[in-house]
């Protein structure tokens, strides 16, 4: 079941990419047919597939390379489900804002499905192999997406994201190498490789491959200082590629953390939370810093998501700490990362989208240029202020619900993180600047004759900020998914 | 019950959203459904108190929205709710527009508040104070048109953010000290997190409460309508500060530290906000100013633990502020204008708004048998319990509440002659808008009954009457006024009042921009963070260019291996085959230079895999 999932879109799109003839509205319903299926069958996974011996949810397991002890391994829990089922829903968005889409929509639509099989296919792999297939995979297909769809210099900024990401993939594989190297039997295999943990006797060699293994994992996140490529990225980017990357692609290096780098190199990772912990921070604050200066909005939103991936680094960091009294503040500390990995997934998906709409009427993002849009525009000036409200972590919303326990298990095990808590007001700022400077006062410049949001924008923004709104009033659901897992990752955090 | 519990902020918050997400489609019925929603809620907040029900929901943790009402919930709940009321009939006698986004941001607010008082656990409590906040912000940019509004709603948004962190850090020390986030436990917190709380708190409490260094969001709040200056600037939202040290004053006294320092705080900002009262020539300025200086006494009696005082207090401001923030507000839409020079005899004109703004004045003023005096004098005497200079600095600030008082009064009841009055309305009026001259007749009635509870609520606090009140919020214990102490309260009223009325009002010239506190706040805090950001986006813009350069030397070194990457191409791997043949495309596909990196990417795949065929 959970190969039909994750290979659907990949057949449906690779059909797509060799019907020459297929009439472009075609294309474009299959995609969004294509990702409601999958959606469907996601969510009745969620509900109905068994737990097995291990632990994990509907896993599967075919012999693959056994003389590299690497095996064709899937498998959910508590901490990948919600990523499984978040890219669900930014796919079926993407595929409903496209519904309008000109430039090639076929192609378009292939190479997305193409992005969801590997979206979906990380989140659920149990093997480093396969992990590490689908996580180059992503890049690939994401360099398609910005250099076909994208704008301005969209060719150098893919180029930048390519060299830059992929450079970061082949850390991830030296430090996968490292863990195979360290596991006895020799493994790729990531729930054997998380019960019994790599290099248990060696603290030198499991801290080498803990550095490889998280400066991968901090490329693609990003965290301060691997972040470069983050900005050029989404400003050149096409609206839903934006949304992607943000969304998921960049989730894919903070659940590495949650999923590999922790649970595999407990001892390495105790010893070195101290530093993780130091890049959340200045990643939190350094990112809300640079994003209250900028005047390009899609720059604005890019920084932001270094503040928000910041606070999942503080948080994973400080669950790494030990204490007196603290399993219940590392629990809460990685049920907030997980949640926050979601929270942020609707929130800035939101937010990119609002921010193609700029360029869809006018062509810049330039902050600059807009004033009193709330008048010609007023759909368009509540969805943005609600995701500014959101994105600034409001109660009511997922990423209140996230920050709080981020903030909570953090300090809860390492009080001093507390000098992170401005990173939210910076935010709360640079989000009402903005939204002042472009929505209220006179309606001057870029604003007169904008036109307000379409139907189908409309709806792909209700479906996101709706699950927001859910999410931040009853987390109940969401966080009983992620708990016991979060219970697990604590556990074997524990010597 | 639980239901009117549940109905209490359930209704308000359903009612508030289905008008905001409405909007223009039922702008016609907003009115009618807002005031039946704020009547609903009322009858709720009233049953509830009564019932005093609880319930336990899951919010973050098991219990996190835990919902309670105890005596101090049953008291302030029904009087927010009727303010609420009160505020909004006001509102909708005005005709203020767009109805539905007004009532329901108002509502929204509502719920917020009523969620606030009967939270029993930090999770829901912080919560609703965040969207307290964040309503306040959305109600004094409600003219978003105007330039100034939103930048005064940000300054208000961003200060009262700062003072929340407390409560952030509060929550995760609670974590540490190991028992839970039930407001009840916080107290029994020991080591240093207890004081992590209590600072937290404190610091939570007096952002809201608009106590020093914080007052000055509250000057620029005042950018607001009128109604939502008399609602969230000061019946409710600044209250709400004043409540949360009451509530969690056991965490303030076991602190040791905290309780001294919120009374002293308290009493300093009732002196020096008093002072900038006295100097204000803007009404709204000048309520303003006089609101956090009747917050400082509720933070007086939670420092030193007077919650008999403190509560009577908040329910008599309530009354009276929202009083005098409406009629301010009559006033404005009627003659145009706000400063104190253009009101001058307008007492007069409208005899009914300006009996119930006399009424209201005088109840500031602590002149008995109004509600404010017999309310600051339980505080008083229970400070006077507590330490002889601190009831001399309550002293002082009811003084200065006696003197803007009168100030307010001299002017609304002067007796202008016929060519000042030609004067006023000919160079006074419509300066700030375009007034109406008239006061529709509806607009009197929440007046009136606001004029009435003023006069009346001070029985919470008349000695030996009070008896039921203090035990219903368990404060059998705290000292009571003694007849001396009123007498003389009230020989100190007079006789400041006497004194205005002969001479005037001394004028401070730093008072007039409440002692420059904002410009200290932009100084400190707001200039250094921005002056850093740009330095940082210039360093980043740097770090760009480093990297960027060093992706140029890649691509030299990647256009060196384009020989071997063809050659080692050809020989890869069943696994790297794949790969390959995505490079292959990229190649046919984009710029060339990708499928160089791919392909050296590639080899260091297979290096890879050599290495660990090898070492197997």
């Amino acid at each position: 079941m959970l190969s039909i999932v994750i290979f659907l879109p990949l057949l449906v799109g690779a059909a797509l990419a060799v019907m020459r003839g297929l009439p472009a509205r075609a294309a474009r319903l299959v995609w969004l047919a294509t990702t409601l299926a999958d959606l469907a069958l996601l969510i009745v996974l969620t509900f109905t597939a068994s737990t097995g011996a291990g632990g994990l949810r509907a896993e599967e397991r075919v012999n693959w390379m056994p003389q590299l002890g690497s095996s064709y391994h899937l498998g959910v829990d508590g901490l990948s489900l919600p990523l499984l089922l978040l890219a669900g829903v930014i796919f079926v968005v993407c595929a409903i804002w496209s519904l309008r889409e000109t430039d090639r929509p076929r192609p378009q639509a292939a190479l997305f499905l193409f992005l969801q099989t590997t979206c979906l296919g990380l989140f659920a792999a149990q093997d480093l192999i396969l992990f590490f297939l689908f996580f180059d995979l992503s890049i690939v297909g994401m360099y398609f997406v910005i250099a076909g769809w994208g704008h301005g210099n969209q060719r150098h900024s893919a180029l930048v994201f390519f060299i830059y990401t992929f450079l970061g993939s082949l850390a991830l594989l030296l430090g996968f190498i490292g863990l195979y190297l360290g596991a006895t039997p020799h493994t790729f295999d990531m729930v054997e490789l998380s019960r019994h943990g790599a290099f248990t006797g060696t603290p030198a060699a499991a801290g080498f491959v803990l550095a490889a293994i998280v400066i991968g994992l901090a490329v693609k996140t990003p965290t301060f200082p691997f972040h470069s490529w983050l900005p050029p990225a989404h400003t050149d980017a096409p609206t839903i590629g934006s949304v992607v990357l943000a969304s998921l692609l960049l989730k894919m290096g903070t659940y590495g953390f949650v999923r590999i780098a922790m649970p595999m190199l407990p001892d390495a990772w105790r010893s070195w939370a101290w530093v993780i912990i130091a890049i959340g921070i200045v990643s939190v604050l350094y990112g809300a810093l640079v994003a209250l200066v900028q005047a390009d909005i899609k720059r604005m939103i890019a920084f932001t998501s270094i503040n928000h991936m910041g606070y999942v680094v503080l948080a994973v960091g400080a669950a790494g700490v030990l204490g007196r009294t603290t399993a219940e503040a590392q629990q809460l500390a990685i049920a907030g990362a997980a949640t926050q990995m979601v929270s942020h997934g609707l929130i800035t998906g939101a937010l990119f989208l609002l921010a193609g709409v700029f360029y869809d009427r006018t062509g810049s993002y330039d902050l600059r240029q807009y004033g009193g849009l709330a008048r010609p525009a007023p759909a368009f000036a509540g969805f943005f202020a609600i995701a500014a409200f959101a994105s600034l972590g409001l109660p009511g919303f997922s990423g209140f619900i996230a920050e709080f326990q981020i903030f909570t298990g953090s300090i809860g095990t390492v009080p001093w993180t507390l000098i992170a808590l401005p990173g939210i007001l910076i935010t709360a700022v640079l989000f009402l600047r903005a939204f002042q400077r472009v929505f209220t006062g006179e309606t001057k410049q870029l604003s007169a004759g904008f036109a307000d949001l379409h139907p189908r924008e409309t709806t792909a923004l209700a479906v996101l900020t709706v699950l927001s709104v859910l999410i931040g009033i009853v987390p109940g659901p969401l966080l009983a998914m992620i708990e016991p897992a979060a219970k697990v990752l604590v556990g074997s955090l524990t010597p | 019950m639980t239901a009117a519990l549940l109905a209490v902020i359930g209704l308000p918050a359903l009612a508030g959203v289905v008008l905001l997400l409405a909007g223009h489609y039922i702008e016609h019925a907003a009115r009618a459904l807002s005031i039946t929603a704020a009547a609903l809620t009322l009858v709720a907040a009233v049953t509830a108190a009564v019932a005093a029900p609880a319930v336990s929901l899951p919010f973050i943790s098991p219990d996190g929205a835990g919902l309670a009402v105890d005596g101090l919930t049953a008291v302030l709940l029904p009087t927010v709710a009727a303010v609420v009321l009160l505020v909004l009939v006001f509102a909708s006698a005005e005709g203020l527009r767009p109805a539905a986004r007004f009532h329901g941001l108002m509502l929204l607010f509502t719920a917020a508040v009523t969620l606030t008082v009967t939270a029993t656990s930090l999770p829901a409590l912080l919560a609703s104070w965040e969207i307290m906040g964040a309503t306040s912000y959305a109600l004094i940019g409600f003219r978003w048109q105007e330039a100034r509004t939103m930048p005064a709603g940000l300054v208000a948004f961003a200060v009262t953010r700062t003072a929340d962190l407390g409560l952030y850090a509060a929550a995760g020390a609670a974590v540490i000290a190991g028992h839970g986030w039930r407001l009840a436990d916080l107290a029994d917190a020991d080591g240093p997190w207890l004081h992590v709380i209590a600072a937290g708190v404190l610091l939570a409490g007096l952002g809201k409460a608009a106590q020093l260094p914080f007052s000055f969001w509250l000057s620029r709040a005042m950018e607001g309508p009128s109604p939502v200056s008399a609602l969230l600037h000061s019946a409710a939202m600044v209250a709400m500060g004043g409540y949360l040290l009451l509530r969690l004053e056991p965490v303030l006294l076991a602190s040791g530290w905290a309780g001294p320092t919120a009374a002293w705080i308290g009493a300093a900002t009732a002196i020096v906000l008093g002072i900038v009262a006295i100097t204000q020539t803007d009404l709204k300025q000048l309520l303003a100013a006089s609101t956090a200086a009747q917050l400082g006494f509720v933070v007086l009696a939670a420092g030193i633990g007077a919650t008999a005082g403190g509560t009577a207090q908040l329910v008599a401001h309530a009354a009276t502020k929202a009083l005098l923030f409406l009629v301010a507000g009559v006033w404005l839409t009627a003659v145009g204008s706000k400063q104190l020079p253009a009101l001058r005899g307008i007492g007069r004109r409208w005899p009914l708004v300006g009996a119930t703004f006399l009424l209201g004045a005088v109840s500031l003023a602590g002149l008995p048998p109004l509600s404010l005096w017999l309310a600051k004098d339980a505080i008083l005497a229970a400070a006077l319990h507590a330490s002889p200079a601190l009831y001399a600095a309550g002293l002082m600030g009811a003084g200065l509440a006696a003197a803007y008082s009168a100030k307010m009064i001299a002017v609304v009841w002067a007796k202008p002659g016929l060519q000042e009055q030609a004067d006023i309305k000919q160079g006074r009026w419509d300066t700030e808008r375009h007034g109406t001259r008239q006061v529709p007749p509806a607009v009197t009635v929440p007046l009136i009954v606001l004029a009435v509870a003023a006069v009346l609520v001070g029985v919470l606090a008349v000695p030996g009457v009070s008896e039921p009140f203090r035990t219903m919020i368990q404060a059998q214990t705290e000292p009571e006024s003694t007849v001396w102490e009123l007498v003389a309260s009230a020989v100190i009223a007079i006789m400041v009042i006497t004194l205005v009325f002969r001479r005037g009002t001394p004028h401070f010239t730093a008072a007039a921009d409440w002692f420059g506190l904002e410009r200290a706040a932009q100084a400190v805090v707001v200039r250094p963070m921005f002056r850093s950001a740009e330095v940082l986006a210039r360093l980043d813009d740097q770090l760009n260019a480093a990297i960027l350069d060093s992706g140029r030397l890649l691509d030299r070194v990647a256009a060196g291996m384009d020989v071997l990457d063809h050659a080692v191409g050809r020989t890869l791997g069943a696994i790297t085959a794949g790969t390959a043949a995505l490079g292959l495309l990229a190649r046919r596909a984009q710029t060339g230079a990708i499928a160089d990196y791919y392909a050296a990417a590639a080899i260091v795949t297979v290096a890879a895999f050599a290495l660990l065929i090898v070492v197997r």
